[in-house]
């Protein structure tokens, strides 16, 4: 009986740093420790991690809670979500301030920081279309999607509505681009064939439309008001070019998305 | 705003803490939060009663676990934590411990912060953590053990001084 009260384990030793001992195992602990220098020691240790740990982040729950962590903000967030969702089917993004692309004949862009550009967007798309499980980080449902893309990239996102072309948003990620963090957005076919939309600050001059055309995969970029953009899918032209045009013309002239069926489907989705 | 909505907002400063902790960054740290926020207000159908702050707990370290697969998806992007700036002042310490987190294993560095910073009980941290409260033991003991080797080790001049 002796022995079984005053031998104490490793584990008793963490309990009793944690404060959950047994108020009548204390004592033995406290004599094992007397006697036992590394043990004592070890204990010291481990209360000074702890307290380094407390000391490095314990002023945090002092700090004032910022705006967008205020509960009744994200309350309030939620319900417009669901309202803009329900009135105007946005599952859209537009950069603020993108002026006309009526530059058709602008300057072309200094070739190479465009080529990089352009590269990145196509090596993510090819990336990221084959993951069965984790095409994205996330998904359209989350309300946070936009904002965070949005304050990431550096400028206002939404995401098109490419529900005319039967590709439905499954929702984004983050990613380093050429010249800041970029964004892509993942869209589905009803047969599983995956596009993207790829957008980062890219300081070049604005252009038109441009296709490239690689061995399985096409890719139409422009760049509008310092922000670079790339659609990529399956290699099929004229798609492409009939999805970069929806989506820029959602992007530019801010119009409602074509196909109410898709706005009902964000809405059931937001809804509840 | 119910009782339910008091509780979660109550639990806003610590979840910040646990996550800058968890994160070690305090941007990421607070989009772990309002992602957490979220979903607890989303999921507020499927709280029946029990402590909504170890809930959110549990929320915010699942989201966690979340990111950090999705970085190790993302071999372009460099973890942040090597930053390093020189190693001096009364910061050193903060830094060190600081390190010393990063160096461990998501679930252990999760478990430790639960018991020693947030003051969970370990059958708390089990059920946030969805183990039994042994694996909780095992995980803090090795969380220990490998901290107490890095500073050992690395700074042996700031050894403590008690």
């Amino acid at each position: 009986m002796i022995d079984r009260n005053t031998s104490v384990t490793e584990d008793e030793l963490h309990v009793y740093v944690d404060g959950e001992l047994p108020a009548d195992r204390r004592q033995a602990v406290e004599t094992w420790l007397a006697n036992h220098p590394d043990d004592a020691a070890r204990v010291a240790a481990w209360r000074a991690q702890a307290e380094s740990i407390r000391a490095r982040y314990g002023a945090t729950i002092h700090e004032s809670v910022p705006d967008h962590l205020i509960l009744s903000r994200i309350m309030r967030s939620r319900r417009s979500w669901g309202t803009v969702a329900a009135a105007a089917a946005l599952v859209a993004f537009v950069i603020g301030g993108v002026a006309g692309w009526m530059a058709r004949g602008a300057s072309a862009a200094a070739p190479s920081a465009v080529a990089l550009f352009t590269t990145d967007a196509i090596e993510a798309h090819k990336l990221y279309i084959g993951e069965v499980r984790h095409p994205i980080e996330v998904k359209a449902e989350e309300d946070h999607l936009l904002p965070w893309l949005s304050r990431r990239v550096g400028t206002t996102l939404r995401a098109p509505d490419l529900g005319a072309f039967g590709l439905k948003l499954l929702g984004g990620r983050l990613l380093p681009g050429v010249s800041g963090p970029a964004a892509l957005f993942m869209y589905e076919g009803p047969s599983g064939e995956r596009f993207t939309i790829y957008c980062s600050r890219l300081d070049a001059s604005r252009t038109a439309f441009r296709y490239d055309g690689s061995d399985n995969f096409g890719a139409v970029h422009w760049i509008e008001g310092r922000y670079g953009w790339v659609v990529s899918g399956p290699k099929d032209k004229d798609k492409l070019k009939a999805v970069a045009s929806a989506a820029y013309d959602q992007l530019e002239k801010r119009t409602p998305p074509p196909s109410q069926g898709a706005a009902g489907q964000l809405m059931s989705r937001r809804g509840s | 705003m119910s009782s339910f909505h008091h509780d979660i907002e109550a639990a806003i400063p610590a979840l910040r803490r646990y996550g800058r902790a968890l994160t070690r960054d305090a941007e990421t740290a607070d989009d772990l939060v309002q992602d957490t926020l979220v979903r607890a207000l989303r999921s507020e159908h499927l709280f029946h009663g029990g402590d909504v702050r170890s809930w959110l707990y549990t929320i915010l370290t699942n989201l966690n676990r979340n990111r950090l697969r999705s970085l190790a998806r993302r071999p372009m992007l460099t973890p942040i934590e090597d930053n390093d700036a020189p190693s001096a002042g009364p910061e050193a310490g903060g830094r060190d411990i600081e390190r010393a987190l990063a160096l461990l294993v998501d679930e252990q560095r999760t478990a430790l912060l639960l018991v020693v910073l947030e003051g969970l009980t370990y059958r708390e941290v089990a059920e946030v953590q969805g183990v039994p409260i042994g694996t909780v033991m095992s995980r803090l003991a090795r969380a220990r053990v490998q901290i107490k080797t890095y500073l050992d080790g690395e700074r042996p001049a700031l050894r403590r001084i008690k």
